[in-house]
């Protein structure tokens, strides 16, 4: 069955292609202070970012790999081979015409400009380390909404900018939030004035066209008292032989009554190690809500949170994880509650084909002295072939009365009756085994705004087709 | 020719030898009713033709219109034209019946080909009628959660839709009550025609007052050993699956 709408379209053969770009700005292989003055000369960034910087690669040097939980598997990254920053040396521009040949033609075969006419309200495109198209549509500007890349958002509105960056996640949060304080390059500054409801959704989309590069955008969205908004991102790497890091930091900020949703389809190639730290902070009566489809990779790290500051604060993540033969996909969430009445729901899907392994990670901390806090956590995991692997870590603490907990977990298979049955219908068992994956997340999914739910369906079957010999 | 040919099947699952020689012909337009004892290998059969992957056939052959179909896999003998009503339908969660009938019908068309969602939804909601289900059951997911007779009802509104050449109806009557039997029998009566030829597969012989059979089967441990009209099944009601034995005893020894 082929999806009739088709607004949100990539996959992994789509974005497997690449352009041998003329990049004029190249900080080389390797890290050390010296990078951090190339990109921060580049940049012209204020002496705080680069004093920041410096102090994010100090972090990170002293910051072991965390292998004692994670796994072995991020010592395979050889920081001494990766550039750390690859630009072509264009700005941002607001028009399609004006970005240069060959990156346009990238991002027309990934249908972005397409989508922008479709359904988006601004669209942002970075290629490697830095944006090269930034747009917002005029009448949602004229609200006061800002939409422009990191770099130029620390500049054109440094009071806002430097009152959020980096408190919602420190530099010392973990070794690789220090990596990306010290090296971030492009991302998004979103805000959004108080009362303002942004109805259609603010899309970036992350580009890695360069080999043995590292990716590490920044994200920053403040949304102000009782305002709206939803961001999504998109991200494609072509399949090259050596390892590529993805490391972003997203940071976001809901005000008093503020709502953010925040929808990620990744879409790495399986080369990428896509170490990526998400967290929201949310204030009185706000609500911030991380969709979080995590498809490809080599392995990937990642558990979106919210800090419940505020009383009566809500926070939700829902994922959705496939790992595919020799992947790893190690996904969760976490919720900090810090006030009263605050409430959060995880909920997290994971799919292990092949020799595949997906592992849901969470933490949900409520203090003794809150009152009337309710987490739900359900987590669900299902196995394709008796060769793949599924672990839950769930760390749950709770303490004082007057709090509820719900926890749920559960692991199933996909059974040869099951596929059979589906084949006797007509079905290749390809198309049994997808029909069967997007059964499994399909109350998941219909929570989804439309065009991803498409997208993420189509994803599906293609990994399966892959998978099915 | 326009039937389907099982000639001296030899099936076994492991060591085990559980079709031992089995030959039948359901010419399209006939309803062929086979009828055994426990462990007779009835369902060991179904499965066979439908291509189920744990069995091995040993010897023999089943033909489709003279096309082979053991060659083939499970989903290319459906699309052809074979349909294998469940004894024990799978659950697929998530999976909506109105979904999941979309996809297989979809499966038939040509590559490029779009299933026209309206007239699907109407053909989809006339059938159900007919089988009286309500039309809440096709955001349901597939089995999950049904009743016996609710599956069974399952697998005959998906006879209906996917409308075959060929069906075999493995114990449908099983679990079944009077009325849900009834309900049952008059899908599959409305679907009797020179287009299809239908293999039921009971242990009762129930089920064939209400579909009546134009030629009954005796299989008795991996072989047919009776054949004849639908009074063999009333003739077997009545002197019960040890006459049928002792006909088999029989042939052993005259063979």
């Amino acid at each position: 069955m082929k999806p009739k709408v088709n607004a949100v379209d990539i996959d992994r053969n789509k974005g497997d292609f690449y352009y041998d770009v003329a990049y004029t700005q190249d900080a080389g292989r390797g890290l050390s202070e010296k990078t951090i003055h190339f990109i921060s000369d580049v940049k012209e960034d204020p002496d705080w970012v680069r004093e920041y910087r410096l102090r994010g690669l100090k972090t990170f040097l002293e910051k072991p790999l965390p292998t004692h939980w994670a796994s072995k598997d991020l010592e395979a990254i050889d920081f001494d081979k990766i550039r750390y920053y690859l630009a072509p040396g264009t700005s941002a521009k607001r028009s399609w015409e004006e970005v240069p040949e060959d990156i346009k033609r990238t991002f027309e075969r990934l249908g972005i400009p397409e989508q922008e006419r479709k359904f988006l309200a601004g669209v942002e495109a970075q290629f490697d380390s830095e944006a090269v198209y930034s747009n917002i549509k005029k009448a949602v500007g004229e609200q006061g909404v800002i939409f422009v890349g990191s770099t130029e958002g620390l500049k054109k509105y440094p009071e806002i900018f430097r009152k959020w960056f980096g408190k919602v996640i420190p530099i010392a949060d973990n070794k690789f939030s220090a990596l990306n304080s010290a090296v971030f390059s492009g991302g998004s500054f979103i805000y959004v004035p108080p009362g303002v409801k942004v109805k259609h959704p603010l899309q970036a989309y992350f580009r890695i066209n360069a080999e043995s590069f590292g990716q590490f955008e920044r994200t920053l969205i403040i949304a102000d008292e009782g305002s709206e908004v939803t961001y999504m991102e998109g991200c494609t790497a072509p399949k090259f032989e050596t390892a590529t890091l993805h490391s972003a930091v997203v940071e976001l900020v809901a005000l008093k009554g503020a709502k953010i949703q925040y929808i990620t389809v990744q879409n790495w190639s399986a080369n990428v190690f896509n170490l990526v730290t998400k967290r929201g902070l949310a204030h009185e009566d706000a609500e911030i809500k991380w969709i979080d489809c995590n498809i490809g990779s080599r392995l990937t790290m990642k558990y979106p949170g919210v800090v419940l500051k505020g009383r009566k604060s809500r926070g939700e993540v829902l994922s959705i994880a496939l790992a595919n033969n020799g992947q790893h996909q190690d996904t969760g969430a976490k919720m900090i509650h810090a006030a009263d009445e605050t409430t959060s729901n995880i909920i997290s899907k994971s799919i292990s084909i092949g020799t595949g392994r997906a592992t849901y990670r969470g933490l949900v901390h409520v203090p003794k002295h809150l009152k009337h806090c309710k987490n739900n956590t359900e987590c669900d995991a299902l196995l394709i072939n008796a060769t793949s692997r599924t672990d839950t870590y769930p760390a749950i603490t709770v303490r004082g009365t007057g709090n509820a907990v719900q926890h749920e977990a559960s692991v199933s298979q996909v059974s040869a009756e099951q596929i059979f049955y589906m084949q006797q219908r007509g079905l290749t068992e390809a198309q049994a085994m997808s029909l069967s994956v997007n059964g499994f997340v399909n109350d998941l999914v219909r929570q989804f705004p439309m065009e991803y739910s498409v997208e993420l369906k189509r994803l599906i079957e293609l990994e399966m087709e892959g998978s099915v010999g | 020719m326009n039937e389907l040919r099982v000639d001296n099947l030899h099936v076994s699952i492991g060591d085990q030898k559980i079709v031992r020689g089995l030959s039948l012909t359901v010419p399209r337009g006939e309803v062929h009713a086979i009828m055994g004892p426990n462990g007779s290998g009835k369902s060991t059969l179904a499965k066979v033709m439908a291509g189920h992957p744990d069995y091995q056939v040993t010897k023999g052959k089943i033909t489709m219109d003279s096309e082979d179909l053991l060659g083939m896999e499970p989903d290319e003998r459906a699309r052809k034209g074979l349909f294998l009503a469940f004894q024990y339908p799978s659950e697929i969660p998530g999976v909506t019946i109105a979904n999941f009938l979309r996809a297989a019908l979809q499966a038939r068309l040509p590559e490029g080909e779009e299933l026209e969602a309206t007239d699907y939804y109407a053909k989809l909601y006339e059938k159900m009628e007919l089988l009286g289900m309500d039309r809440s059951f096709t955001s349901r997911s597939v089995n999950e959660g049904f009743s016996g007779g609710e599956k069974k009802r399952t697998e005959i509104l998906q006879l209906a839709m996917l409308q075959p050449q060929y069906a075999v109806l493995d114990e449908t009557d099983s679990g079944l009550d009077i009325d849900a039997l009834k309900i049952v029998a008059r899908g599959v009566n409305m679907m009797r025609g020179p287009q299809l030829g239908v293999l039921l597969i009971t242990h009762y012989q129930r089920l064939l007052n209400y579909i009546v059979p134009d030629h009954v089967h005796v299989m008795v441990a991996g072989r047919l050993v009776r054949s004849g009209g639908k009074e063999l099944a009333l003739e077997l009601e009545e002197r019960g699956y040890d006459w049928a034995r002792e006909s088999a005893g029989e042939m052993a020894v005259t063979r």
